[in-house]
């Protein structure tokens, strides 16, 4: 964004956005982090807040085809990004799950749920950068995500579940 | 054997699980309310400090802001046990009290609005350990209790609640000892439970004196009952339950945060939200116990204890909610560990400066054994027995007993976890592995390997009363009407599973109503393991009630008596006949089946859980790896087998095991400030240093329900801290006493940098109060 830009475009989950930037309160304000953005003005609310500081992984969102943290980036520099929340793994049309998704559900891969979005979206941006990533892959790619309940035994078998049913 | 059951025990999705894979289940600070303000509290720089003058013009004149409120501006509403502290005073008692609560349109408003209040205060000495609180002329934090001790007991516990335990005659007991130790440990890094949700409210108050709140809370009825008595029994509260991102027992002490939200409603007649950022739930909300017993201990050359005697000093921070609880069940839990005909273990509540410390999983018995063990472990290896035999003949069995929270003895009707513990042992390997006290299991260059157990039961799992409604509707299904909110052990779903299965329905045909005290009827909450017993039972009865009910509905209409009646999949049938049937249809759309159940508390059985630990530490750099864990336990009867691995594997979460090693809140003792309140500094588990973990579940049918099942949840992190703490020893040879054991600790336990000169665990303030 260059200084003179009043307005970003953004596509999020498939749909385009266009946002003005300013101070009034329909507005993108420059302070404005991705995860406040989509959570108050988007209502995608799956996307969670815990430590709002980068350390914990809640609000990770896919961008561009990484995972990134959406308390860490300021909605102004997302110009041209394309983004993925947890709200868009699933098929639009036919509501079918993703893989993942599926995978979570059978392994019963949470407990609270609360850091369960971040989990699934680290590992969805994993699964597509690496065709077969080993169990020390899977766990490095996860270790920023933080989970008191310790789901994360059973977030592992899920991730490996569904690599092996791509296979 | 099992019975066989179509529900119970098999692995059927959480009813919940769709919602929280698509991001589309709403925690509190995702509901959206119209017209909402936004509220932030003013905290204390000071430890310790009178509030002498406020002054809010500046931040009233800041546009958008709606509300400041202070202590002038409030009734003396109080909440705490005992009712001392209030929502908001003209004292402050730990860096973070509240000092202003501040309602505006934004929550950057309500911020920008703090930084604008001006506050003077009188700063006074303050005290940051136990130590200090009790040394003579220290000063105190509440003038009702000028020894900075609070009395013992909880009201709801009754007027006997257990304060300590007394029994036989301990002079005797020692007499008949083979070995005797003494001394002095701790429990006492005060770690944080730190589910990922933070804590917060939302309340809307109406004219005149009705309030609706939804809140991060894991006991929405409760709330309703204890905020009843903060405001001086004038509120009339509806609380409904949010799915609740993690409370490990922390978030039934929601209620300063829930008054803030009801106060800014009350004063501005709009919703306000108030939720904590990350820092405040880390600085200004429950932490552990922080306990210390200075204690002593006779055993039998056999391992059979003789004598328990001694003081637990609990720290409890500023103030307590339920500390007092904490030391009832704490102390009874103990007994349950420990058979032991002689006993005198007195305890002291002290208050400090510091954030307060309350309710967490464990929820007293895990500060207490903590702090126990080590001392335990010193008789053992003076009388050379293997812990693990000393553990296991120790623990309850069906012919003991031991004092409950109500102060009353029970005799104990449950199983004997013995079986259990042996299978435990077997899949560890702990027979081969055992060489003896302070002795590592393999060496291997700088690594040298070591072994620990601990146990812990609680007899949580009948407490508490519970009632449920179950309705049957003429679509054949059921809804169930509970109090009950999901905080991550998948209880919602058990609990429909244990209505099918009396219903013969499939649980897709139950529904639960949301946790809405208007709607339900009461339940306590899912506090320690009771959810699958006491909760369990609620719901069973109220099932067993409608089913009832139904079948004489459907007698006269199949010639038959209701005993002669069954129903499945929705249709009643005679058993003799079963083509004479009819379908749940005939109850029609205008009439109401409606079955109640109630459970009244049982204190007579406990769960248990055994947990053995291998680790590996590095003599040159001190670092503890955890290689290996094993959890063992019975259950009864399986009723969820992946969400109960789950609980089992949680061991690692929630300040439990880690809590020896590296978690710890770091309070500065020279200002009272916590140092680590961000999820940087405070230290946590992630997936890249998994140990491997192995959970051993039997299945002996208890004397509970119907379906002979009891909870085990609560207790998977408690028995884990100790036997680090044993395990560690042992592959290093020295005794080490201290959690956490940071690398500096085993560096200069092995002489390889020097101590400190300042002996933390000084005793001099006991000795001068004599006690």
């Amino acid at each position: 964004m260059n200084n003179k830009q009043k307005t970003i475009n953004l596509k999020i989950n498939g749909e385009f956005y266009e946002f003005e930037i300013g101070e009034k309160d329909w507005q993108i304000r420059p302070h404005h982090t991705l995860s406040h953005t989509l959570r108050e003005i988007l209502n995608l609310t799956g996307t969670k807040i815990s430590c709002d500081d980068g350390a914990c992984g809640a609000c990770t969102v896919i961008m561009d085809g990484k995972a990134v943290l959406s308390c860490l980036i300021l909605t102004v520099e997302c110009d041209g990004k394309e983004i993925t929340t947890i709200e868009g793994l699933k098929d639009p049309k036919t509501g079918e799950l993703d893989l993942l998704q599926k995978k979570f559900i059978e392994h019963n891969a949470f407990q609270c749920g609360f850091c369960t979005p971040g989990m699934i979206m680290s590992s969805k941006a994993l699964l597509e950068k690496t065709q077969h990533p080993t169990e020390e892959e899977i766990k490095e790619a996860l270790s920023g995500n933080f989970c008191r309940c310790i789901s994360y035994y059973q977030v592992i078998k899920a991730v490996k579940a569904a690599l092996n049913e791509r296979r | 054997m099992a019975e066989m059951f179509s529900y119970i025990g098999k692995p059927i999705p959480r009813k919940d699980s769709k919602d929280i894979v698509t991001g589309e289940i709403k925690y509190l600070d995702d509901l959206k309310f119209q017209n909402l303000l936004y509220g932030k509290v003013l905290r204390s720089p000071h430890a310790h400090a009178k509030i002498k003058k406020v002054n809010k013009e500046k931040a009233l004149n800041l546009k958008g802001v709606k509300a400041i409120l202070t202590w002038e501006d409030i009734p003396d509403f109080r909440g705490g046990t005992p009712r001392i502290v209030r929502v908001l005073d003209n004292k402050v008692r730990y860096v973070g009290d509240a000092v202003a609560l501040v309602a505006a349109t934004s929550s950057e408003i309500a911020e920008e609005a703090l930084n604008l209040i001006e506050v003077e205060y009188e700063v006074l000495p303050a005290v940051f350990d136990i130590d200090s609180a009790l040394k003579p002329g220290a000063p105190a934090l509440y003038d009702e209790y000028p020894d900075n001790i609070l009395p013992g007991g909880t009201i709801i516990y009754g007027p006997n609640c257990l304060k300590g335990v007394t029994r036989g005659d301990v002079e005797k007991g020692f007499r008949e000892a083979d070995v005797i130790t003494e001394g002095t440990f701790g429990y006492e890094n005060i770690p944080n439970a730190l589910p990922p949700e933070t804590v917060g409210a939302i309340a809307l108050w109406e004219e005149p004196n009705k309030v609706t709140l939804w809140a991060t809370t894991q006991a929405p009825y409760m709330d309703k009952v204890t905020l009843f008595h903060v405001f001086n029994r004038q509120l009339d509260i509806r609380s409904i339950g949010v799915h609740c991102g993690g409370s490990f027992g922390t978030k039934i002490m929601c209620w300063q945060v829930q008054s803030y939200a009801i106060l800014l409603s009350m004063a501005t007649k709009r919703p306000v939200k108030v939720v904590f950022t990350k820092e405040e739930h880390m600085a200004n909300f429950t932490l552990r116990l922080s306990s210390r017993i200075n204690a002593k201990v006779g055993m039998k050359k056999d391992g059979t204890l003789t004598a328990i005697s001694g003081t637990w000093y609990v720290d409890t921070g500023y103030y307590s909610f339920t500390t007092q609880a904490q030391v009832a069940i704490g102390s009874g839990e103990l007994m349950i560990m420990a058979q032991c005909p002689n006993w005198d273990l007195k305890n002291y509540v002290v208050v400090t400066n510091r954030n307060a410390s309350g309710s967490i999983r464990g929820f007293g018995g895990q500060e207490l054994k903590c702090s126990f063990i080590p001392l335990l472990c010193l008789a053992m290896e003076k009388a050379g027995l293997d812990p693990f035999e000393v553990l296991k003949k120790n623990f309850v069995k069906p012919q003991g007993g031991y004092y409950w929270r109500d102060g009353n003895w029970y005799n104990f009707r449950g199983i004997d976890f013995s079986k259990a513990m042996e299978e435990g042992a077997k899949r560890f390997g702990w027979k081969e592995k055992w060489k003896g006290w302070l002795k590592p299991t393999a060496i291997n260059g700088n690594k040298h390997r070591g072994i620990g157990v601990g146990v812990h039961g609680n007899a949580d799992i009948g407490e508490d009363t519970a009632e449920a409604y179950v309705q049957l509707n003429y679509n054949k299904t059921a809804t169930l009407f509970i109090c009950a909110v999901e905080h991550g052990t998948g209880q919602k779903t058990n609990l429909a599973k244990m209505v099918a299965e009396v219903l013969k329905i499939h649980p897709d045909n139950i529904r639960l109503t949301p946790a809405d005290t208007l709607v339900t009827p009461f339940e306590f909450g899912p506090v320690g393991s009771r959810g699958t017993y006491a909760i369990g039972s609620a719901a069973i009865n109220a099932a067993e009630d409608a089913r009832q009910k139904l079948l004489e509905f459907a007698a006269p209409k199949l010639g038959a008596k209701p005993e002669e009646l069954d129903t499945k999949d929705g249709v009643i049938f005679v058993k003799n006949d079963p083509k004479k049937s009819i379908s749940w249809r005939a109850i029609g759309n205008d009439r109401t089946i409606l079955g109640f159940g109630r459970f009244e508390p049982d204190y007579t059985m406990c769960n248990c859980m055994m947990t053995f630990v291998e680790v590996e530490v590095d003599v040159e750099t001190g670092k503890i790896d955890i290689i290996r864990i094993v959890n063992t336990t019975d259950v009864g009867q399986v009723i969820d087998p992946l969400g109960l691995e789950g609980q089992l594997n949680a061991c690692l979460g929630s300040a439990g095991i880690d809590s020896a090693i590296f978690e710890e809140t770091v309070l500065d003792k020279r200002t009272g400030h916590i140092l680590n309140a961000n999820l940087i500094d405070y230290k946590w588990r992630t997936t890249a240093e998994l140990p491997e973990i192995e959970n051993v579940v039997l299945e002996t049918p208890f004397p509970s329900h119907r379906f002979h099942a009891v909870g085990v949840g609560e207790i998977a992190t408690s028995p884990g801290p100790s036997a680090i703490l044993m395990a560690v020893s042992n592959a290093i040879g020295r005794w080490i006493y201290e959690y956490p054991i940071t690398p500096d600790k085993i560096l200069k336990a092995l002489g390889k940098i020097s101590s400190n000169k300042f002996d933390t665990h000084s005793n001099e303030a006991f000795k001068a109060m004599g006690r």
